[in-house]
């Protein structure tokens, strides 16, 4: 089987989830998809698997354009998706689950899908009890029943998003199997999504990177982590542009002590780390690698295991996250609408929320206040609009408007994630002219360019482990490159 | 988003009273009786007299108090379920300083009516620490506490509380004189400071939603508190302090009950009005002023439904079926309204769901 996809196209309001993407698809090869979160992967497996149309674009199928609504037309097409959360009914028996999950459902001859189940089972070395209820099994168990669902309906081309995400490295080894021999042997298509890259070098046969919902390489395998990196993140980094300014003498705005944070999948140990009042911190390294549990901590809302930690002297270990807004922490997190701003109330109630500290709001005063914020922040909204109405970008500029003039410490999860250059580039110059008022900046992006250009230090992590980069004007793509991919050992202090 | 046609507007809000009242006339039809002759009984049975009248009035005086009260916790994005239990503990506290202080006529009174709230605010904070200390929500919270109430008050009644001459599991003995509301007049028994009391809350935190820095808090808390915490809000203390000011409404609306209808402490004293008070809400759609018109509409149909058996042989659970298909048909086009807006934005941005019963039947 051969896939085509031609010029698909995917927006989410402002953001440019998928643009342009054109990739053709063979049988009997395992292709891995690659790109840092946000790269539009997962949007384009769920418009292939029929979990969400493209807004323009075609499928074609062995030459053929096909148009399916939904995942059970998709399946009837020969392609399927294995979501990161197996799709099962925890209260039914593995068989149930298989058995409902066919056409007919119900109808079906028990002992023959029984019998179907085993089959397939038994040849990849699934350990599948028909009778067992499906909350007692592994992630893995679960993946392997969805897996021997799709493929008993006819799937001939499979795709996987971030599989190995919470199972054992034994059932990781079996999965691999599987999957080899279902390439190999019956010549059908395996899509890999997924950004641990040791997992794609141990099973791909091809890679097909994105970046900014666009298709921007394409490799055959082997590949080092090194190459694929340099495939993900771009070949060669901006033009510096921002001058730095001499940072010693300045005061210490952040101090780490032996910091250790505990994340749900791993955690930083003995992290010590000093920031100077105005000095812009980059934090880079895949995503999940334990960036956001240091941005997360030096905003409060991660509380340290051990260690301890000062804002501008303070002691402020294990304080809430108030405290830290007391003292000047301003926190910018990855998602707007989830995190920062409250849809169904007005501009102006966002600002009296933050500017109106009387028992009694003095609404006139909060609507004045609002207007004059739109205009200085160049927000198209009125000031009664809810924050719902507003584009993402007017959504981010508002949260801009809302950060407090003067911190001591801004705190950004990816602040220019899903926007445009210009949009990106305004957001800086207004994060500037705070840290020009003193404020020193810790920031996480996903973007090299981003973070060779404003950063004055950065942290690279990888898999908990921290490596810092002490002078961010003189790293090299390929330094970088190899940080993120996990090689500390190579570097020479 | 575009604001719809007003045509559209009063249409959704008309639809489904006409829809329910259809409704129940098949119902009526389907029992062998006339609906007119009903819908007549009914507002025969609540404006007959002024005994009536006053029937009426002694039920819109709880309902409308604990409506209020779940307006403050549904704005505050919570199913405080455990009203029903917070006006037993009212009722409860309140019966506890009834029997127990001897105070001089106005006092004695006003002194069980501070009980009173503050059993039922501190039953509500408990539902509120059960939830944000302990993660158990406040639908499952609420619906023990208000099983523990009733036990409670069964407790008491057949022990401690038992009326010296013993034997009776149904009720305390009854209050003295200072402890109930002076009534208007004899055959009109319906007391003037209670209404004032309902008329004072329904002001009072309708300019509070409206004008304070809590109301905003609260409104952002029911909305995204996520969103709330990182904006500074403290959203803990504007959950807990929702449920205490819920609670201390409805341990009014419960001490009133005992009071007026018992003029003593009985199992199950609350009657149901806690959970009609939700319902109230629900078809306000949480805006507070529509609240006195819905629970009047609702005294009317309950007060006037007694009649029914009398004149018709008609159960007066009648007025129940009429009230929830109400409800039912107003949730209903709440969600057509709904749909009908979203088809018409084009943003194809995906939101997420709303997650607040308030929310959903908003606007």
């Amino acid at each position: 089987m051969e896939i085509e996809l031609h010029h698909i196209h995917k927006r989410f309001g402002p953001v440019h989830a998928n643009n342009d993407v054109n990739l053709t698809f063979h049988g009997g090869r395992i292709v891995g998809i690659l790109g840092e979160n946000g790269a539009g992967k997962s949007t384009l497996m769920k418009i292939l698997s029929g979990y969400q149309p493209a807004d323009s674009g075609e499928i074609h199928i062995d030459g053929q354009r096909v148009i399916y609504h939904g995942t059970q037309q998709a399946i009837q097409h020969g392609i399927g998706m294995l979501q990161q959360d197996p799709l099962d009914v925890a209260a039914f028996t593995v068989l149930e689950n298989f058995i409902y999950g066919q056409p007919g459902g119900q109808q079906l001859p028990r002992k023959a899908a029984a019998e179907q189940l085993s089959t397939i089972s038994r040849r990849f070395g699934f350990e599948l009890d028909p009778d067992t209820p499906c909350y007692h099994l592994s992630i893995g168990q679960r993946q392997q029943l969805e897996i021997v669902r799709l493929l008993a309906l006819g799937v001939k081309t499979l795709i996987l998003d971030e599989p190995t995400t919470g199972i054992s490295a034994e059932q990781k080894q079996i999965l691999f199997d599987a999957l080899r021999e279902l390439a190999t042997k019956d010549g059908m298509s395996v899509l890999l999504v997924s950004h641990k890259l040791e997992d794609v070098i141990a099973l791909c046969h091809e890679v097909a990177v994105l970046r900014a919902g666009r298709v921007v390489g394409a490799k055959e395998m082997p590949a080092t982590t090194r190459q694929l990196v340099t495939l993900m993140f771009g070949q060669e980094l901006a033009p510096q542009t921002r001058t730095r300014e001499n940072l010693q003498g300045r005061p210490e705005a952040v101090r780490l002590d032996g910091v250790t944070l505990r994340g749900k999948r791993l955690s930083v140990e003995n992290l010590s780390l000093s920031i100077r009042a105005g000095e812009v911190i980059g934090l880079a390294g895949l995503d999940g690698s334990g960036q956001e549990l240091l941005l997360r901590a030096c905003a409060g809302l991660v509380k340290p295991a051990s260690g301890r930690l000062y804002l501008g002297g303070h002691d402020m270990t294990g304080q809430s996250y108030r405290q830290f807004l007391a003292q000047g922490v301003a926190f910018g997190a990855a998602g707007r609408l989830e995190e920062g701003l409250v849809g169904g109330l007005t501009l102006t109630e966002h600002i009296a929320l933050i500017t109106e500290t009387n028992t009694v709001i003095d609404w006139g005063r909060a609507r004045q206040h609002t207007a004059d914020q739109i205009k200085l922040y160049d927000v198209r909204g009125r000031p009664e609009s809810r924050i719902e109405t507003l584009s993402g970008g007017n959504q981010q500029r508002m949260l801009m408007a809302l950060m407090p003039q003067k911190p001591l410490l801004l705190v950004l999860e990816q602040p220019t994630r899903g926007l445009d250059v210009d949009s990106a580039r305004w957001i800086w110059e207004q994060l500037f002219t705070r840290q020009a008022t003193g404020a020193a900046m810790v920031f996480s992006t996903p973007d090299l360019d981003e973070l060779v250009t404003y950063s004055d230090r950065i942290l690279v992590f990888y898999s908990g482990q921290v490596y810092e980069v002490k002078d961010a004007t003189r790293t090299t793509i390929d330094e970088l490159g190899r940080l993120i991919g996990g090689h500390f050992e190579e570097q020479t202090q | 988003m575009k604001k719809p046609s007003l045509g559209l507007q009063v249409g959704l809000t008309i639809l489904p009273i006409i829809v329910s009242l259809a409704i129940t006339a098949i119902l009526i039809i389907a029992a062998g009786a006339d609906p007119r002759a009903v819908f007549e009984k009914v507002l025969e049975g609540a404006f007959r007299n002024s005994r009536s009248f006053a029937n009426v009035l002694n039920f819109l005086i709880p309902l409308t108090l604990v409506s209020i009260g779940l307006v403050v916790t549904f704005t505050a994005g919570l199913w405080n379920i455990g009203v029903e239990g917070q006006m037993m503990m009212g009722a409860i506290f309140m019966t506890w300083g009834a029997l127990n202080l001897t105070l001089p006529e106005p006092f004695q009174l006003i002194a069980q009516i501070l009980i009173g709230m503050l059993g039922g605010g501190l039953w509500a904070l408990l539902a509120g620490i059960l939830k944000t200390r302990l993660g158990v929500h406040e639908i499952f919270g609420g619906v023990a506490l208000n099983a523990l109430a009733n036990v409670l008050s069964i407790y008491l009644i057949s022990g401690p509380w038992q009326p010296p001459e013993g034997g009776s599991v149904r009720s305390t003995v009854p209050f003295r004189p200072e402890s109930l509301f002076t009534v208007i007049a004899p055959d009109f028994s319906v007391s003037l400071f209670a209404l004032l009391i309902v008329l004072a809350a329904l002001v009072i935190v309708w300019l509070a939603l409206r004008g304070t820095r809590w109301g905003l808090q609260l409104k952002a808390t029911g909305k995204n508190a996520r969103s709330a915490r990182l904006l500074g809000v403290p959203t803990t203390r504007s959950a807990l302090s929702a449920f205490v000011v819920c609670g201390m409404l409805a341990g009014i609306a419960g001490t009133h009950r005992a009071i007026t209808v018992y003029e003593s402490l009985r199992p199950l004293a609350s009657g149901g009005i806690g959970f009609l008070g939700l319902l109230v809400v629900l078809l306000a759609a949480n805006r507070i002023l529509l609240v006195p018109v819905i629970t009047f509409l609702f005294a009317v149909i309950v007060g006037g439904s007694t009649r029914l058996k009398i004149a018709l042989q008609l159960d007066s659970s009648l007025s129940g079926v009429l009230q929830e298909t109400l409800v039912l048909m107003m949730l209903l086009f709440a969600g057509v309204r709904q749909r009908v807006l979203t088809r018409r934005d084009t943003s194809s941005t995906p939101e997420a769901s709303p997650s607040t019963p308030a929310e959903a039947a908003h606007e």
